[in-house]
Formats: C-alpha cells, structure tokens, sequence
C-alpha cells in the first residue's frame, strides 16, 4: 500500500500549537507511507488540488489527512480522494484541532500527540478496504411535528415543491403560539391577519394532511424511510361530520373548562372551538369538565347538534404513515414564573404573563379587545413591565436570553399606549436587546413616540397597595430605588423548551441540550439539521426565535427535506455489518441485539442457519459485531481489526504472541 | 508508541462518533483546555465498544481507558449504550481478578453539546491515572523481563504458590 499523509497548517489554529513541518517529517517514516507533507489549509481548493496531485504523482492508494474534525470535512475529504479517483473509504483522518491544539498549551507534547494520532490513522488506514454504497428508493412525503408558523411554512413549502406533507399538531388548532398574539413587532401588523391565511392554506392544500389533537406515537426507519406512529386523541366529536357551526358550544352547560388558548383568563364550555380561525374549525370535548362523559348525565351537545356528529364513546385513534424526512417545529412554552417569590407567586391577580396580556389586548381575546384588568375588570392606567423573567437568570437555571421579549415589551407598551391614551407603561428592563431590521428603532420609537418609562434594573418585590399593586425596584442609571404604583404588573415571561420536547427527542433520536432544546448538527453550517440524517429542526424548538426567524428556518427545514428528496434513489452508507458466512454458526444472537432489525436468518446450501444482513436497513452502530460470539459479523470501516490496529498503534505489543 | 516523557502517561479513549466525539469537539471548539494525555479512537457507537479492546489496551501497556458514550435513552441507534454499559460494567468488575487495577478504567456519558463537562471527564481521569502511575507491565518483552517480574512480585511474597516465595 502507497500511503499519502496530509498535514494541515489550518492557518495558525493548528500550526499555533503543533509543529506540523516534524508531524509531517515523522509520519515519513511511519509504515507505507511514501508520501508526507504539510500544508496550510488542507481543505481550501488548493489544498485538495495538492492531494489530487500526489495522488496521481505518488500513484497513492490511501490517504490520511491530519487537521480539524472528521465531523466537519470527513465529507470534503473524501469527495476529494474520490475525484483522484480513489475509493472513498481509502481515506482517513487524525483530528489534530479540536483534540489537540485547542485543547493543549505544551507545543512539543501537542505535537507528540499529532504524531501518535496520525499513526493510528496511517494504521487503520492500512486495514481500510474499498466499500461501494448501495442504493434505495425514498418516499416522497415529509412528516412536520407542530402547526405554529415554522411548521406551517416548512409544509406550505414542501407541499409547493411537490411532495405530500403529514402535519401533526398537539392542541385542537395549527397557530401555534402565533394564532394567540394580537399585533406583531416592529410593524404593528395584526397577527392573524398574517398568520390566518396560511393556516387556511394547510387546511386546503391538496398535498397536505393534517391531524390536530395528535401527537408521534413512535418512529422507526431511517433517512427516506421513516414509519411513523401518530396517536390522533379522542375529540368526542366525529370531525368528518362536523361543520364548526358552533351550536353545542352556545349550549353546552359545563363552562368550567379551563380556556387554553386564552391563556387561562377565564374558563369555556367543554365543548369547545378554540377560536374563531382555528383550522380545523371543528369543536372538541375536553373530557375532564364534561358532565355527560365524567357522570353520564346532559348529552346537550349531542341533542343540539344539526348533524349529529357528537361521539362520546370515541376512542383514541393510532395512525401509521410511511414518510422520507421529518420536520420538527415543536415551539417552545413559557417560563413558569411562579418560581420567583418576588412577583408575588400566584398571590396577586393583576400580575399577569405577557402572553395573557397579548390575549386581552386582542380583539378576539376574552375582553373583546379591551383591556381590563383580572381583579376588578377595571382599565389599568399604570401598567408597569417586567422583562426577562426567566431568562438571564443563572438562579433559575435559564442563563440564556429568550432574544424577543425586549421587543413585544416595547411592542405592548405602544399597544398599551393606543388603547389606552391616558395610560403610562414603566418597563424594567436589563439590557435593550434588539438586534434585528428595524428593531432598535421600534424600541426608541416606544420610548420617544409613546412615552413607556424604561428603568434599568431588576425588580426586588411586588406588594399591595391599596387596589393597587407597588412595583419595588432598583434604578441602576439613577444609583436609587424606585417604587412604582400599578394598576396591572405584566411579566415578559422568557423562553423555555417546550413540554414533551425530550421525550419526542428520545423518539427521533435528536438530542436536546440541557434546557430541552434540540441540538442542530453543527453551530454555523447546519442550523436545521440534526445527527439523525432526515430530521430537521425548524423554530424554537431548536433555541429562543421570533417569528421571522422561525419562518426563514421553516423555510430552510422545508429546502433540506426538498434536496434529499429530490433525488430518486438515496445512497446508504456502505459502513454496516457484514457476515462472515464460514465463521457464523447461526446462534442469531445478532438478530436479538439489532435495534433496526437489519439482520435475518437465512440458510445456506447445507440447510445450515446463518445471519443475513440488510445492507440498507443496517445503521452501521456495530452492536451485533461485539456481540457476535464467533467474530463472524463485522462493522466495515470499524472490523475488530482496525480498532484494534488503532490500540497497538498507541500502545504496541512488546510480545509477538497474539491472543486473538 | 508509548507515551514520549515521564510527564505524560497513556490514555486510550474510546469515544461514539455521535455524543462524546461531538463533545470533545465542542470542548475543543471552546477552547477547553485538558492535559494531552489522552488519545481518542473515534467508534460509530459505544455499543461497538468490545470489552476485550479495553482489555487490551491495558495488556499492551496503556495506563488508562476511559469510554463514554451518549446518555443513557439519548443513542443515536437508541440503545447501543445499554449495551455498552452492561458490559463495561461487567468488564469493570472483572478487571481485579486479571490484577488489573480497576480504577484504571472509567466509562462515561458526554452528550454533544456538553463541551464542559468533557473537559471535567479528561482533566478528572488524567489527574486519577496520574495518582496511580505508570501501569504494572504486562507484556515483558523477553523471557528474562518475564523472570525479573515473577521474581520481583516474588520478593514481595505476592507470588502465585505454583512459583514459590
């Protein structure tokens, strides 16, 4: 074997700490390697050119590049060999940034570690063999968890582009926390006005199926393949039938039901629409508050009813749907404030989130868009904000700024101001953060146009005062405390990740961070994707976003899932499992242990059992190799021997004994 | 090749490809600095972790291996490392009984996103394999270096009955 052995300089993030011109001069004499040298950016056009070159010049047969992760341009890399004309698996690379500069202070121990790293490349290397992928047909239909507006845009855009969308929404209506604002920022633009017609378009668009009140169920597959389970829950109400007239929710006598979409301010019926555009317009029984399914007794609903589509023997429904690629636009909940004792923990009813305050703001809220207090139902004159509550707050393990608070802040304070002339807002506030087209002037424009007070620091307690509640706080600009009086306390509650986001995590094997939020597959360069080839992130469920950045994610997400399933045939990574068919004795303990159920039992010519694999069901995780009694099945790319390769290479074998 | 100056001893790790390699990337990436000690075979899944690569590892001479894999319910083959950990726990009870010191070994999980913690994971069992020094050789080279080592754990009345004390 002609082996090649690429040093890169990587500008000085690698050349700063190692010494790379020695790295290349020892990995001169290491086995079969004819070839060594340096360069500074490996991976730049030239740079591949380089390793183009040497491998037609040095007529080379494998190659090892010494530079940042393989994570990052294992890829880049490998495209390169192959247009030298090399099989793609001929290739190796030694991590020598992330785990070696960046992490090393001593040159000359950093440079050791190079050294042993490009060794264990060069060894395994050795054993590499050339792998050819095999391909598979994909299926032409996207799945998108959640209907708030980047999962509404992500399936609008796949829908487009010409491939058959399944939605799946928790609550009763797509909308999403969207559907509950009044006006959005920094245009003052009805929200619904925006929102509405592409929720309508969901529901009509021919390409798109949509379940509400459902959630996933379970997911298997892989990318092009997934097999999707969706628990659709009993509405009481056969959707088919039902028209959104409304009739059973005027009649209904059970009006304790917590009113979900306004955000708690107030109770509805138990048969309920949730709001006027919900999509689909069809009324759904909260089983809970329902007098006929928790005693037996009323049946109103059904009575009333002009189709008779009342059900209350409904039972939950499983839906299974094949899709190629998977969009999760999970959103995000609020901060449950409630954990700071000084905003009064529940005590006071004039101390409302944000979002509540969205919902009496708007006209389709409970006050019909007339702001009147909880308490006493009285006009507020003195409305005093609170910003990042729950967000910036190591006490409260949320370290992380939620990004839009500043800004629907300043966006209700003008609202305040316009539906209310005589009002005043008081905003604390700890930094103005609002870095977006049009933002900064928006704040001002609060400040300067609509005379909210913004006072810079934190607030230590809430009290009563009178019928009024007094806002305690520190001025930090003015170095003095402040107390002001008012009539309604509105918390800019902060961003959190959304109920269920871990376990849906664990589902589609996407890892959330330590807040819940889902981790995209790199920082920088792949925002909406995740690890799991297939799934993509759209919106807050991957961290805090406001609305036109959830819509240019969905969008994004919506691109990814076009691209891969543009192609006709996916190709599979050739690095799975492979049975030795003379050293398997048919114990099928590989079958019991594959989590893809990519292996099956065959007999051979004998009549004799023996393990098959699947070459494009298995995901390459090597379970069943080490698991393999006899060594028959092995991972290709990661056999026993070039692991073990990598082992002696660090610590060799004095004795020439082998135990294998 | 073992390690180049009696500051540094050899670590093997053996690192999933989608948790604890993305991890120490992203310790990397922060700019965590750890102690150079350590040298990271990449393996798609800890699942594919066979024991007996560790048990090698520590035949042939390595001072200390860590593992880590993904999280307990976070595999991204959803559970390779249930795997890995019934078996790395097995192996770490094990490993008295060959003579190997147990504290040698650790297996751990490092999701992706948890550069800090993997700078704690190196730096923690660096400074361990450091407290326990070099390993005991296992693999004399030559049948005199064998001899030397029976007479050596003979003179301190730790030899088997077999070669006398």
């Amino acid at each position: 074997m002609r082996i090649g052995v690429f040093i890169c300089h990587c500008g000085s993030n690698i050349a700063g700490t190692v010494d790379c011109e020695s790295v290349a001069e020892l990995a001169s004499g290491f086995p079969e390697v004819v070839y060594s040298t340096d360069s500074m950016y490996t991976c730049s056009e030239p740079g591949q050119e380089g390793i183009i070159t040497a491998i037609h010049e040095q007529k080379l047969d494998g190659v090892v590049v010494a530079s940042c992760t393989p994570r990052m341009h294992e890829p880049t890399f490998r495209r390169a060999v192959e247009r030298a004309g090399l099989n793609r698996y001929m290739f190796e690379m030694a991590n020598i940034r992330e785990h070696v500069s960046w992490i090393g202070k001593d040159k000359e121990h950093n440079t050791n570690k190079a050294a042993d790293l490009v060794l264990m490349a060069v060894e395994k290397l050795r054993r590499n063999r050339p792998l050819v992928p095999k391909s598979f047909e994909t299926i032409k239909r996207v799945l998108v968890i959640g209907g708030g507006v980047a999962g509404i845009q992500a399936a609008l855009d796949c829908a487009d582009g010409g491939l058959d969308v399944v939605m799946v929404e928790r609550d009763q209506s797509i909308g999403g926390k969207m559907a509950k604002l009044d006006k959005t920022f920094p245009t003052i633009d009805c929200s619904s006005c925006v929102l509405g017609p592409k929720m309508v378009d969901i529901a009509q668009h021919e390409k798109i199926t949509l379940h509400t009140c459902a959630e996933i169920e379970a997911v298997s597959g892989y990318v092009g393949n997934f097999s999707v389970t969706i628990r659709r829950r009993a509405t009481y109400v056969d959707w088919t039938k039902c028209t959104g007239c409304g009739v059973c929710t005027e009649k209904c006598p059970s009006k304790r039901s917590p009113d979900v979409f306004n955000e708690f301010m107030g109770t509805t019926t138990a048969i309920n629409i949730p709001f006027p555009q919900a999509i689909p317009k069809k009324a759904a029984i909260n089983p809970a508050t329902c007098t006929m399914i928790q005693k037996g007794k009323c049946g109103v609903c059904a009575k009333v009813c002009p189709v008779g589509c009342i059900d209350y023997e409904q039972q939950d429904e499983l839906i299974n749907v094949d899709v190629g690629a998977i969009v999760v636009a999970t959103g995000y909940d609020l901060f449950d404030w409630h954990k700071y004792p000084q905003y009064g923990e529940g005590r006071y009813p004039d101390v409302i989130t944000s979002l509540q305050y969205e919902r009496l703001l708007s006209a389709s809220g409970p006050t019909g868009g007339h702001i009147k207090r909880p308490s006493d139902g009285k006009e507020p004159k003195n409305v005093v904000f609170i910003q990042c509550v729950g967000s910036r707050d190591r006490s409260v393990d949320r370290p992380y700024c939620s990004g839009f608070c500043c800004m629907y802040t300043a966006k209700q304070a003008i609202l305040t101001k316009d539906h209310i002339p005589d009002s005043q807002s008081y905003v604390f506030y700890m930094d103005i953060r609002a870095p977006g087209k049009g933002y900064d002037e928006f704040t001002r424009r609060a400040m300067e146009e609509y005379g909210a007070q913004y006072v810079r620091g934190r607030v230590a307690m809430i009290y009563p005062h009178g019928e009024q509640l007094m806002v305690r706080g520190a001025d930090t600009l003015a170095g003095t405390q402040v107390e002001v009086p008012a009539d309604l306390v509105v918390l800019a509650t902060g961003v959190e990740a959304a109920q269920g986001a871990v376990k849906l995590g664990e589902t589609l094997r996407v890892v959330p961070d330590q807040y819940g939020f889902f981790v995209e597959s790199h920082p920088k360069l792949k925002p909406v994707e995740t690890n799991t080839a297939g799934v993509y992130l759209a919106g807050a469920c991957q961290g805090p976003k406001d609305i036109p950045t959830s819509v240019g994610q969905g969008s994004a997400a919506a691109a990814k899932a076009l691209g891969l399933l543009s192609k006709e045939r996916l190709e599979s990574d050739p690095a799975v499992s492979k049975v030795n068919l003379s050293r398997c004795v048919g114990c099928q303990k590989c079958i019991g242990t594959c989590p893809f159920g990519a292996i099956k039992a065959i007999t051979d010519r004998q009549g004799k059992l023996k393990a098959e694999v699947i070459e494009t069901v298995c995901q390459g995780c090597g379970i069943c190799t080490v698991t393999c009694p006899q060594g028959a099945i092995q991972l290709e790319h990661f056999t026993d021997n070039q692991i073990l390769a990598e082992v002696n290479a660090l610590c060799p074998p004095k004795m020439n004994a082998s135990f294998e | 090749m073992p390690a180049q100056d009696e500051r540094e001893l050899r670590i093997v790790g053996f690192l999933c490809n989608w948790c604890s390699y993305g991890g120490a990337d992203t310790a990397g990436v922060a700019r965590f600095t750890q102690p150079t000690d350590l040298r990271i075979i990449r393996v798609p899944c800890s699942g594919r972790i066979d024991p007996l690569f560790v048990v090698r590892a520590l035949l042939n001479g390595a001072d200390g291996v860590l593992v880590s894999g993904c999280h307990p319910r976070d595999c991204h083959y959803a559970e390779g490392n249930f795997y890995a950990r019934r078996r790395l726990e097995m192996l770490k009870r094990f490993l008295p009984i060959t003579g190997i010191d147990e504290r040698r070994f650790e297996y751990t999980w490092v999701s992706a996103s948890e550069g800090q913690r993997w700078q704690h994971v190196v730096t923690e069992f660096t400074r361990r394999i450091h407290e326990l020094g070099p390993a005991q050789s296992f693999n004399p080279a030559t049948q005199e270096e064998w001899f030397n080592l029976a007479l050596n754990e003979a003179s301190k009345g730790e030899a088997c009955a077999c070669h006398g004390s």
